[in-house]
């Protein structure tokens, strides 16, 4: 089926695109079928800056596998960093 | 016989006069033609897509897929495209409904066009069929297991969907409708619903349900196709047409 469902999210950082660097402002998750991953769903997220237009978009089509050790690589790696490091604020002082 | 075809991208003018990419085959005998609007699903415009209008060129018909998300810009790819048009909550039913009606007027100005209109859609583009059909004057609709026809969407999708059951009565074509029996959107209960309604207002419909078969399965790129019920699909699809298409 085609989902409909689209969780957007906002985001800050950068992405490299099919024309270089840009800055992240949005993102959008959402279970469909991949445009290119050779499954019939997949875990889609787009990594994107509306204000640059919609070539401003880094694609990833996962399964669910793969989606759930992302996020659970993803927390890994932030716990095993000193809190706040990667923070938008800086790191937080040690309490 | 002459079975050779002319196949590209051409414009077309969409809903509120935009101008649509669009994707076009047509015979290239002097034959009078039906037209098909081929109304691709909600990944986007795609190769898959124009195979399916090539297949109905090949059988004599003049067909075109708009690119629903022509407004994210010219010059970007179709899966960034679809991508933002996703972002933005999808197609409005109205605009849907007007692009078709500009691809079907661009079908009937074409040459050797006998003024006679098919839409077909696959998945969300099922549903859109539906609409079309219910909003236009159409002569031959084909829905390919589209969901949310009759059921509403889940609430926590937020598109701007609804169920299009209440507009069943403005139904202006015979409809046939080819579902995977293990499909659960639309499943075999909808797809009862629908077919209960249409036998309620006397609207001539035709329901094939294909077992073994779930969603997408004329997908030939995708691990959902499921080749007898693809077959039987086509031969039923063109069989359809050949009935209500010719002038």
């Amino acid at each position: 089926m085609c989902t409909y469902l689209t969780k957007k999210i906002k985001l800050d950082g950068a992405a490299k695109g099919a024309s270089g660097w840009f800055t992240v402002s949005d993102g959008a998750v959402y279970v469909d079928h991949p445009f290119h991953a050779c499954h019939e769903h997949t875990l889609n997220i787009d990594f994107t800056n509306p204000g640059e237009g919609p070539s401003a978009r880094v694609a990833v089509e996962l399964t669910e596998e793969a989606a759930l050790a992302l996020i659970e690589a993803i927390q890994t790696a932030l716990a095993a960093a000193p809190p706040g490091l990667a923070s938008a604020s800086g790191p937080r002082a040690a309490s | 016989m002459n079975d050779a075809i002319w196949a590209g991208t051409v414009a077309l003018t969409g809903h509120e006069g935009a101008e649509l990419e669009a994707y076009l085959a047509r015979p290239l005998s002097d034959t009078p033609r039906g037209g098909v609007v081929v109304i691709h699903h909600m990944p986007g415009y795609d190769a898959a897509n124009k195979e399916i209008v090539r297949t109905f060129a090949v059988n004599g018909y003049a067909a075109v897929c708009p690119n629903l998300y022509s407004r994210e810009g010219a010059g970007v790819s179709p899966d960034d495209q679809a991508a933002a048009a996703r972002a933005k909550g999808g197609v409005p039913d109205e605009q849907l409904v007007g692009d078709v009606a500009g691809s079907a007027a661009y079908l009937n100005g074409l040459d050797h066009a006998n003024g006679k209109i098919g839409v077909i859609g696959f998945c969300s583009g099922g549903r859109q069929s539906f609409l079309a059909a219910c909003s236009l004057q159409i002569d031959a609709a084909v829905d390919c297991y589209g969901a949310f026809v009759v059921n509403e969407p889940p609430a926590e999708m937020s598109m701007k969907v609804t169920s299009l059951i209440s507009k069943a009565g403005d139904l202006s074509a015979p409809l046939l409708g080819l579902f995977g029996a293990d499909d659960s959107f639309p499943g075999p209960e909808e797809v009862g619903v629908l077919s209960a309604e249409l036998d309620k207002l006397g609207k001539e419909h035709e329901f094939h349900s294909y077992p073994d078969a779930g969603h997408a399965f004329f997908a030939v790129d995708r691990p959902s196709y499921r080749p007898a019920a693809a077959v039987d699909g086509w031969k039923k699809i063109l069989d359809f047409y050949g009935r209500h298409l010719s002038a």
